[in-house]
């Protein structure tokens, strides 16, 4: 569990967080949705510690991370995982060789447990025997899933993802998301994941937290936020022509 | 660079009172003072500081510095210092790699030119070396090595932006690892020369 208490965050005098205030839940993925440019993302990086919240605290099952030093953050960061909009591997090492990095850093594991570790993650993202591509040789899709191995080398108690169907087609999207949601179940851990794509949210949003103008601005889950009320979620939810005509469709149903 | 110097020398040497070993003396003083570590430093300014400038700053930009921040790797440490390592080391050795290759090429110039014999240039190689020369030479190149790749590293490591800015910062680097030569070059002379 990830608790966010009172977190604001100004650049050069500018606010662009304001005093956001929410859990994300164990078990479930945490879904941080709303425009772009409203501060999804720098509240996600407030939380990993990329960026340091003005005022206010991130507690990691109880630990504060704010007030911590820099070896005291440098084990909880150990027990996170994170996905990239751009995956961003390490593209001077094979794919095998993203996924071994952090486990040679911080572990004492045998080279052969290393290896078979990985094997184990490549093969949980359906990525067995691609062990020796580079980054370049990969799609997007198949980036986006070494990055996810690569994150869940850990095994992490927290799985941040940012964007994780960026530039992906929506058949690819849905294993991404798929990938995420089962990942989340199996090993209970606590996922946030940042988007603006509605499909995500329908497909693995069990708690959603709608961002806007830099506040917390609704919470609940994907059966819920269908039926929200509030103009900007709706206008969010409903941007689209398709989400328009299925709204349209359910209206008609209930008529 | 020696075979230029040594021509140059010998085709401005017109006084008689000049001994033939002159010739020698000037390409190796020169070569070992002030050519090799400085020029060869500036080299590596625009090779190693635009490499490691655009290296960094592609990670950085590609999200791979946040990447190893999340891990909890020091990325500061895990990226620079082995570079700076390294630096260290082998700036030397091409600095001396580059003496002995330019007091060749003196020899080589002289003797396709039939300017003076192996034996007077040889001679000349010899007169006067002071060892504290190569002390002196080998300081500034370990001094100019750390400019050119903290310099980089530094560009690289804070820049903010996509390619575009990727190819200012290491232009910046390059530049700046230069004229950071030149200065610590001024006072490093003085130091280590004069006082």
């Amino acid at each position: 569990m990830i608790e966010v208490k009172k977190v604001s965050k100004s650049f050069n005098g500018q606010k662009v967080l304001f005093d956001i205030e929410h859990v994300f839940e164990e078990g479930q993925v945490n879904l941080i949705i709303g425009q772009s440019g409203q501060g999804k993302s720098v509240l996600a990086k407030c939380i990993v510690g990329l960026y340091e919240p003005d005022e206010g605290q991130i507690l990691f099952d109880k630990r504060n991370f704010t007030d911590m030093d820099r070896a005291q953050r440098s084990s909880i960061r150990q027990e996170i995982g994170m996905l990239f909009q751009g995956a961003a591997l390490f593209d001077s090492m094979t794919v095998e060789q993203n996924v071994m990095f952090p486990l040679q850093m911080f572990t004492n594991m045998t080279k052969a447990e290393i290896q078979a570790r990985t094997d184990f993650c490549l093969e949980r993202v359906n990525l067995a025997g691609r062990n020796k591509l580079l980054p370049s040789e990969c799609s997007g899709g198949m980036q986006k899933r070494v990055g996810i191995a690569r994150a869940i080398s850990m095994n992490p108690r927290y799985l941040f993802c940012d964007e994780p169907n960026s530039g992906l087609d929506p058949k690819t999207s849905i294993v991404i998301d798929k990938l995420i949601r089962d990942i989340t179940k199996e090993y209970k851990i606590t996922t946030v994941v940042i988007t603006h794509d509605m499909n995500s949210v329908m497909e693995i949003g069990d708690h959603i937290l709608f961002i806007h103008q830099g506040k917390k601005w609704w919470e609940g889950d994907r059966h819920s936020i269908i039926n929200a009320t509030n103009p900007e979620i709706e206008s969010f939810v409903y941007a689209s022509s398709f989400m328009k005509e299925i709204r349209t469709q359910l209206q008609k149903k209930a008529l | 660079m020696g075979a230029v110097i040594a021509l140059q020398t010998a085709s401005s040497m017109e006084s008689p009172l000049l001994p033939d070993y002159t010739v020698g003396f000037i390409t190796q003083s020169s070569t070992i003072l002030e050519f090799s570590p400085t020029i060869i430093s500036l080299i590596l300014a625009g090779k190693v500081g635009s490499n490691v400038a655009s290296e960094i700053g592609t990670m950085r930009v590609t999200e791979q510095i946040d990447a190893l921040e999340i891990m909890g790797v020091n990325s500061l440490n895990f990226l620079i210092l082995p570079k700076i390592t390294a630096a260290l080391v082998f700036f030397p050795v091409l600095v001396i790699f580059s003496m002995a290759l330019s007091m060749f090429g003196g020899w080589l110039a002289l003797l396709v030119s039939d300017l003076t014999t192996t034996e007077i240039y040889i001679m000349g190689i010899r007169s006067f070396f002071n060892p504290f020369h190569i002390t002196y030479a080998l300081t500034k190149t370990l001094v100019f090595g750390f400019l050119i790749v903290s310099i980089a590293s530094f560009y690289g490591y804070y820049v903010k932006g996509g390619s575009l800015d990727v190819g200012r910062a290491s232009t910046q680097a390059v530049v700046s690892g230069s004229i950071a030569i030149l200065i610590a070059n001024f006072i490093l002379t003085q130091l280590m020369l004069l006082s």
